[in-house]
């Protein structure tokens, strides 16, 4: 994605290199095929293909049994997309209130695991700050665990005489029975004051199936511990990114900000974010395209419970096709998530595109020198999504000299 | 950890180039005293969590449920551990993790650098459409494939087999793309002076290109072994025999009440702990590695 904006003005030593190398060119059709092989082989068996067959499966009444290929199974065209958009039943209804429980986890997930991965990474850069490395250790640590390790430990954590409810105890809150608590956070909001009953409008009308009441319930007390959960174990990722670009940016602008007689949170503000803006684009949209795919803890956890409002796309996807045996629905969910991920990315990156500021402008303040550029692939601040950020730095940098511009150029066209 | 904490007040000598300039207009040990403070309590939430992982795990089953914050269990057990280990499945789910882990992580340490190597280095026809569709599937969410994996694994008849536990988790784009970026950034001219003795394109990769790879190569590794090892939505769908049950979907079959009655949580904190050990052992042994993220600026 990012990759096509890697640098193109390196088409001089391009040529020359060419010129080079043509020489060995020779032979390198059939070695260069080889070399690629198992990786096509693989990805193409289990990225494309299965792509390609659930297409056709979400367009059939496949039962499982049997192949899906073989001439008994029926096509029945959009059927299993117009059920769960349009049907009314309860498959639609499920796909409601799963995009639902869904929807709220993204909205409240991706901003704050963002504002605290950012205001963790701000805190551990300190130059001064003794005892960082235990600091960022600590931090990071949840993010290594299995998501099934650390659903049981929350599971335990938030059971109603658990841990948590002891400390809220002591500031005299008496804590619900969270993991068993279907109460929508946002009706309970409307509860204290005074709202308890729909008005009439909103549980009468509705969209997929369930009321516009329903849909302001806001997320479920057990999928707010399934919330604190995911910014929990994904902050510690997240802040190591922030923590790379935090360190890219030469204390001269710093120090240059400082005379001017800025405040340190004016310095955040309207220095430090405007360059971390690529960081801050990388991390909302790997947490999107992360926070709309909640399946791990609800299989291990609530398995969608209680009353359904821990129920995810992903899960119901999972259930519809290997529990209930309704493979095209099953399917059809899974697609219509794809679409999801795809719609929200594009906005969000519409949404976070660059204002009036020219791209080649930054390059003089981020100026990574060459070195680290050298260095990013193999510096596993690379963990987890650094395929995504190594690319978007490499375009935002100006770097490579000699090596990189052949291959980028061709790589990336 | 946290008690480890030294004092701030050496900071507030310490030379630095913007020390001077904010210390006047912000003294700086109050400010300081602060952070440390904020600091230590989001530290306190993040580990307290797992000492108290560990210390339910040596609790009796009425402890546990009764006396959740101490870290001092009041009777010590290891009853939790004794069951795990010698009257459940729970050795052969962690056979299976390991096998599974171990043979993934080599299978894409050779298949992402030997890709990698060619889309970097290699010109040959069709380069440029096999790395816009690497793009491209590494845009496909994982969970969007349960089901059409699945649905290869049965026809290729790899379902209930380590084959299809195993296979499937070789495709790996984002790690192709690391392995691709690394190559680029190294010079070539060392390939080239072996290119030129005569040396074939396999023997190149083998020998030389390869070692001076060891730095992507351990971002591969450790990226592939955290990855398999809690991967749990692939071993769900690839098989159902309960010989092939790997430590994930074991403890969250144990975590669901699928295998054991009640809330019986010193044995399921017990086996969450050790399916942790691995990757923690993984993470401490390459800690610098993961936390130095400014490698560019001093090497190691």
């Amino acid at each position: 994605m990012t990759t096509a904006t890697a640098p193109t003005g390196t088409t001089t030593p391009t040529r020359a290199a060419r010129r080079r190398r043509s020489g060995l060119r020779r032979g390198q059709n059939a070695t260069g095929w080889m070399f690629v092989a198992p990786m096509l082989v693989v990805l193409g068996l289990f990225l494309v293909v299965p792509v390609l067959m659930a297409a056709w499966v979400s367009l059939s009444d496949w039962s499982g049994r049997g192949s899906p290929l073989s001439s008994d199974v029926g096509f029945v065209g959009t059927e299993n997309y117009t059920d769960l958009l349009v049907g009314g039943g309860l498959a639609t209804k499920d796909f409601g209130t799963a995009l639902r429980n869904n929807a709220y986890y993204v909205l409240l997930v991706v901003p704050l695991q963002t504002a605290l991965s950012l205001f963790l990474a701000s805190l551990v850069n300190r130059k001064l700050l003794r005892g960082r490395g235990l600091f960022r250790t600590a931090f990071y640590f949840p993010s290594v665990t299995s998501t099934v390790a650390i659903t049981v430990l929350w599971l335990f954590l938030f059971s109603a005489s658990g841990a948590v409810n002891s400390v809220l105890a002591w500031f005299g809150v008496n804590g619900p029975n969270w993991f068993n608590d279907p109460r929508g956070v946002l009706q309970l909001l409307l509860g204290w004051l005074g709202v308890d009953a729909a008005p009439s409008p909103l549980s009468g009308h509705g969209f997929l199936g369930i009321t516009w009441w329903d849909w302001l319930a806001g997320p479920s007390v057990a999928m707010t511990a399934y919330i604190l959960m995911a910014i929990f174990t994904t902050s510690g990722t997240f802040m190591l990114l922030f923590l790379a670009a935090l360190q890219a940016i030469s204390g001269d602008v710093e120090e240059a900000a400082i005379m001017d007689g800025t405040s340190p949170w004016q310095r955040f503000r309207y220095v430090t974010l405007p360059m971390l803006r690529p960081t801050v684009f990388t991390v909302v949209t790997l947490g999107l395209i992360g926070a709309w795919q909640v399946f791990d803890q609800i299989y291990t956890g609530t398995q969608g419970g209680p009353a359904k409002t821990t129920l995810t796309p992903a899960y119901l996807s999972y259930n519809s096709a290997f529990n209930n045996q309704q493979w095209g629905r099953g399917a059809a969910i899974a697609f219509l998530l794809f679409a999801i991920v795809i719609v929200f990315a594009l906005v969000q990156r519409w949404l976070l595109r660059e204002r009036a500021v020219p791209r080649r402008k930054r390059w003089n303040v981020v100026g990574a020198p060459p070195a680290s550029a050298t260095a990013a692939p193999g510096a596993p601040g690379a963990l987890g999504p650094s395929g995504e950020r190594s690319p978007s730095r490499e375009g935002d940098t100006p770097h490579g000299p000699g090596t990189s511009g052949p291959t980028a150029r061709g790589g990336a066209r | 950890m946290t008690q480890a904490l030294p004092q701030p007040v050496a900071d507030a000598t310490a030379p630095s180039p913007s020390g001077p300039v904010s210390a006047r207009r912000h003294p700086r040990r109050p400010g300081t005293v602060v952070v440390y403070v904020i600091l230590t309590v989001i530290a306190v939430i993040y580990v307290y969590p797992f000492l108290i992982q560990v210390a339910t795990s040596f609790k009796t089953n009425a402890e546990a449920a009764t006396n959740t914050l101490s870290l001092v269990p009041q009777t010590w057990t290891t009853a939790a551990y004794e069951r795990l280990f010698l009257r459940s499945d729970f050795p052969v789910w962690f056979r299976n993790s390991v096998i599974v882990t171990l043979v993934v992580t080599v299978g894409r340490v050779l298949i992402d650098s030997l890709a990698g190597y060619a889309l970097a280095r290699l010109r040959f026809r069709g380069r440029a459409i096999i790395f816009a569709g690497l793009v491209a599937v590494m845009a496909v969410p994982n969970v969007v494939l349960l089901i059409p994996k699945f649905l290869v694994i049965k026809q290729l008849g790899i379902y209930n087999s380590f084959a299809g536990l195993i296979i499937p988790l070789f495709a790996d784009a984002a790690g192709v793309f690391i392995m691709k970026n690394f190559f680029e950034s190294i010079p070539v001219s060392v390939e080239e002076a072996a290119r030129i003795d005569g040396a074939g394109p396999l023997r190149v990769w083998w020998s030389i290109v390869l070692p001076m790879a060891t730095p992507a190569l351990v971002t591969i590794v450790i990226l592939s072994f955290q990855g398999s090892w809690n991967e749990l939505a692939h071993f769900i769908v690839a098989s159902q025999d309960p010989q092939l049950v790997t430590l994930t979907k074991g403890v969250a079959q144990l975590a669901s009440g699928q295998l054991s009655q009640g809330t019986e949580y010193p044995i399921k904190l017990a086996a969450a702990a050790i399916m942790t050990i691995p990757v923690a052992v993984l993470f401490f042994v390459f800690q610098r590695r993961i936390m130095n993220v400014s490698t560019g600026a001093v090497k190691e």
